[in-house]
């Protein structure tokens, strides 16, 4: 081993508290949250994707001369073209803008069911977990036994009863789906509301309601927000299952469920009825999943690559 | 054990018996009684059939009876086809469902498992990448999308399968990929995220250090205890078979129990829809119980006793 002598060494000084100091920005949680959300490149991916249909949603339909709902007998079933750039179905209707037509009530069926979930969910687990006791029994015991009445069926069985609208629609999926949501709200809001913060909220005087919107729900926000970015999608296919059941909505509003199930039927002559609106339930499925799936990393690293 | 089987029993029942009061109130509430899509009937004879199917009694005697009935496991006539009842749909269509969600089962399990362990084993190479997005696809493709992608490619532009219908083997394949496919993709990340775990564990050390081959390391320490979750799993696996299998026998023509319910609800024939509804659930239900005592059963770590309630 070759000799280093001392003079190659030099002192450069060294300041106590540059030793201390803290070389990265300090950051909010949210922000750590999108930094690490941001390296996901699978989960990126699905938020341009998400941002493109949501654009084709709100623009779509005008970016066509053709009208959704307006027949044209003389032109039906004709494959995509330069005039019809989806090809138009078995009334002459134009698909690309019953495409972005359909975009909207499936986009939307999915987002008002997850506002609902969300609206009953943390009422009902936010008041359980917090009140705990007699009423957190009770009020769980309520939910296990909605929980065990099968999801799909009784959705089934609502709409065949109430008819097939919008309203009768986001009210079947909500009646049992809000239970998830409130599981989830009760375990975080019962694991945070022993913590320092909430007694010292108390102390200070502050009331449930403010305990509950200021602190409880705004840190329970992770998990709530990974719901219902996965509550969306199971929406959107409960929306287009139905349809296949002959159970969706009615002419002339189309919603992808409605068009793809018109569209099975003339599979084998005029496949691009079933194929647009097919292509895109399974898109946007896929993007709301990975980033309900990025998301969830990202608010928990520890998490990674489970499930 | 006994206590805790006992209360998830009583937890059943009463789960069951709200399904059951709940198709029978939205079944009276629905428009129009069962005979009004006829034509129109004479008085008389719409009397003596509303007292045939016991329709002029009050409707807790109504509700009582029907209860009776399906303790007998007696599901009901059906109110559009004179001669059939909500049994003889059964006993008709239900094996057939049977053999297709069995083998839809299969599938899934078999070719889940096998995905989520490779990736696993090859965790951040291409194999596990390919295994994932295999996955991920699985799960966004809704069923009926994917049976009608096979039927297009596979049977009508390849000719390599029968097209629809249900009588041989090939018949069945393409059906039971379709259905299979998502709870494949379940399994799938289900699998390599519980080998994830395991393989990190202390014990799986010590057998690489104490010299055991690689295979019998997966084998014995790594795989019998990954698979836990995917039994867990098997509960809402039978429910998502069930409801695939409504559309995916429609589309494929299979005259299976799933395409008759199918049909009760394009004919609103009320009592078909109530009967066969009742009979899902049931299996559900039961299924699903089924699975959790198996899982306490097979993993000894887990505790049915119950005494305490577990947090």
């Amino acid at each position: 081993m070759q000799q280093i002598s001392k003079e190659k060494f030099q002192i450069v000084g060294v300041k106590a508290t540059d030793a201390e100091r803290i070389s990265k920005p300090s950051l909010s949680f949210w922000k750590d949250v999108s930094i690490r959300f941001r390296k996901n490149k699978l989960a990126m991916f699905g938020i341009v994707l998400l941002i493109i249909l949501i654009f084709m949603a709100i623009f779509g339909p005008y970016m066509t001369k053709f009208d959704y709902s307006t027949n044209d007998l003389m032109n039906t079933n004709k494959p995509p073209s330069s005039t019809h750039w989806f090809g138009t179905d078995d009334l002459g209707r134009d698909m690309f803008a019953r495409t972005w037509q359909g975009a909207r009530i499936s986009l939307f069926i999915g987002v008002a069911a997850a506002i609902v979930d969300f609206i009953i969910g943390v009422t009902w687990g936010g008041i359980a977990g917090f009140k705990g006791g007699r009423v957190d029994e009770i009020m769980m015991r309520i939910a296990d036994i909605l929980y065990g009445v099968p999801y799909l069926l009784l959705v089934i069985l609502l709409m065949v009863v109430l008819g097939a609208n919008l309203t009768t629609m986001i009210i079947a999926m909500t009646i049992t789906g809000w239970i998830n949501m409130s599981r989830i709200v009760r375990g975080e809001v019962l694991s945070l509301k022993n913590q320092e913060y909430v007694l010292a909220a108390r102390t200070l005087g502050a009331n449930v309601t403010r305990i509950m919107g200021r602190h409880l729900i705004p840190n329970a926000m992770g998990s709530i927000l990974v719901t219902m970015t996965l509550t969306i999608p199971s929406a959107i296919f409960t929306e287009a299952f139905l349809s296949f059941l002959g159970l969706g909505l009615t002419p002339p509003l189309a919603s992808w469920g409605t068009m793809a199930s018109d569209g099975l039927a003339s599979l084998q002559y005029y496949p691009w009825r079933l194929f647009f609106p097919a292509i895109l339930i399974a898109l946007t499925i896929f993007a709301f999943n990975v980033i309900g799936d990025g998301l969830r990393d990202a608010l928990d690293p520890r998490l990674r690559n489970k499930g | 054990m006994v206590k805790y089987i006992s209360k998830r029993l009583l937890y059943m029942i009463v789960s069951l018996l709200l399904i059951i009061t709940a198709t029978f109130f939205l079944m009276r509430i629905a428009p129009g009684n069962p005979f009004t899509s006829e034509k129109k009937l004479p008085p008389e004879i719409e009397a003596s059939l509303n007292e045939h199917y016991g329709l002029d009694k009050p409707w807790y005697v109504q509700y009582g009876d029907y209860l009776g009935r399906i303790v007998q496991w007696d599901f009901g006539p059906s109110f559009k086809y004179e001669s059939r009842t909500v049994n003889d749909l059964i006993n008709d269509g239900f094996p057939v469902s049977l053999a297709l969600g069995l083998e839809a089962i299969l599938f899934a399990v078999a070719v889940g498992i096998v995905l989520g362990v490779i990736a696993a084993l090859r965790h951040n190479k291409w194999q596990d990448y390919t295994a994932m997005i295999v996955a991920v696809f699985g799960i966004s493709v809704p069923s009926f999308i994917m049976a009608t992608f096979l039927q297009y490619l596979f049977a009508i532009k390849l000719g390599l399968f029968p097209v629809a219908r249900w009588e041989t083997f090939s018949h069945t394949v393409l059906p039971a990929l379709a259905l299979g496919a998502t709870p494949m993709a379940f399994i799938a990340r289900l699998t390599r995220s519980s080998m994830l775990e395991v393989l990190s564990n202390d014990y799986i050390k010590t057998a690489k250090a104490k010299g055991l081959s690689r295979g019998a390391m997966i084998m014995k320490h790594t795989i019998r205890n990954a698979l836990l979750p995917v039994v867990s799993y098997m509960g809402p696996l039978a429910a998502g078979i069930i409801t695939g299998s409504f559309i995916i026998e429609k589309i494929f023509g299979i005259p299976g129990l799933g395409s008759h319910f199918v049909l009760s609800i394009s004919n609103r024939d009320y009592t078909v829809i109530m009967g066969v509804t009742v009979f899902y659930s049931i299996l559900l239900l039961v299924s699903i119980l089924l699975v959790d005592i198996a899982y306490g059963l097979i993993d000894p770590r887990i505790k049915l006793a119950g005494g305490k309630k577990g947090e």
